[in-house]
């Protein structure tokens, strides 16, 4: 009946083992993916989630490269490149898409802003790019036709 | 996966292709069954012990992901090292030596 003192002990210090073993386990290695920014199905949820409610400025210093009329939604190309200094973080979103935020890329010290990757659409919408620098989100919008969608829903 | 880095202008030039269906979860097969989420969740890439790379994947990706990326402070020979992790819990990790233009 009862947990004894001696009992007690071993259970609290076994709890403490594990924890430390958790910490010690690079942050790398443990899931950093930022689930609720990516289940998210409305743009503004999805962007407070990802950044939370820091406040958003139009900036014409961030460029995003993407073709006009897009004939594939599945196969988008864009590149996307910021003038901005200190940036941390940049994410494109597709708000029409039911999981808005497409990526999210963190922009280390040795990386220079400037990334490419072909993404999904699922019609005609604006491609919403937002950047993190210092405490700031900066966000330029660019509009994509899209002849067939790319959500294969 | 296949990766290509170059010696451009003072920085690494990178880019990697990897083979993945990224499925969505949303589209069905031809039987009309819904075919289950499976899709890249992050991407890093390190050179010489220092993570010079790491993005976070959704289903909005393209199947097939195509990334493109630059980073400095590295020169021709050394070694860049990319893996990729899945929501399946699916993983693979390649080297290759970055080369002069």
């Amino acid at each position: 009946m009862g947990i004894s003192r001696r009992d007690f002990c071993k259970t609290l210090a076994g709890s403490a083992a594990s924890l430390a073993v958790l910490a010690v386990i690079p942050g790398r290695a443990l899931a950093s993916w930022s689930e609720k920014a990516f289940m998210a199905d409305k743009l503004d949820d999805a962007i407070a989630a990802k950044y939370g409610g820091l406040p958003i400025e139009d900036s014409s210093a961030i460029e995003i490269k993407a073709p006009e009329i897009a004939e594939n939604g599945a196969f988008v190309p864009v590149t996307v490149s910021t003038t901005i200094p200190g940036v941390t973080s940049i994410s494109i979103f597709v708000p029409v898409n039911f999981s808005p935020l497409v990526t999210s890329i963190d922009v280390l010290p040795r990386m220079k802003p400037d990334v490419s990757m072909r993404i999904r659409m699922a019609k005609t919408s604006n491609m919403v790019v937002i950047v993190k620098a210092g405490n700031k989100l900066y966000r330029t919008v660019r509009e994509v036709k899209v002849t067939i969608g790319g959500c294969g829903g | 996966m296949k990766i290509k880095a170059v010696v451009q202008d003072n920085a690494i030039s990178v880019k990697v292709l990897i083979n993945h269906p990224m499925e969505t979860g949303r589209a069905k097969d031809q039987s009309g069954a819904i075919i289950p989420a499976h899709y890249i969740t992050e991407v890093t890439a390190t050179c010489k012990g220092e993570t010079v790379f790491h993005a976070e994947l959704g289903p909005g990706v393209s199947k097939d992901p195509y990334i493109a990326f630059q980073f400095t402070g590295a020169k021709a020979g050394d070694v860049i090292k990319i893996s990729w992790i899945d929501n399946r819990k699916g993983t693979e990790t390649m080297e290759s030596a970055i080369t002069a233009m």
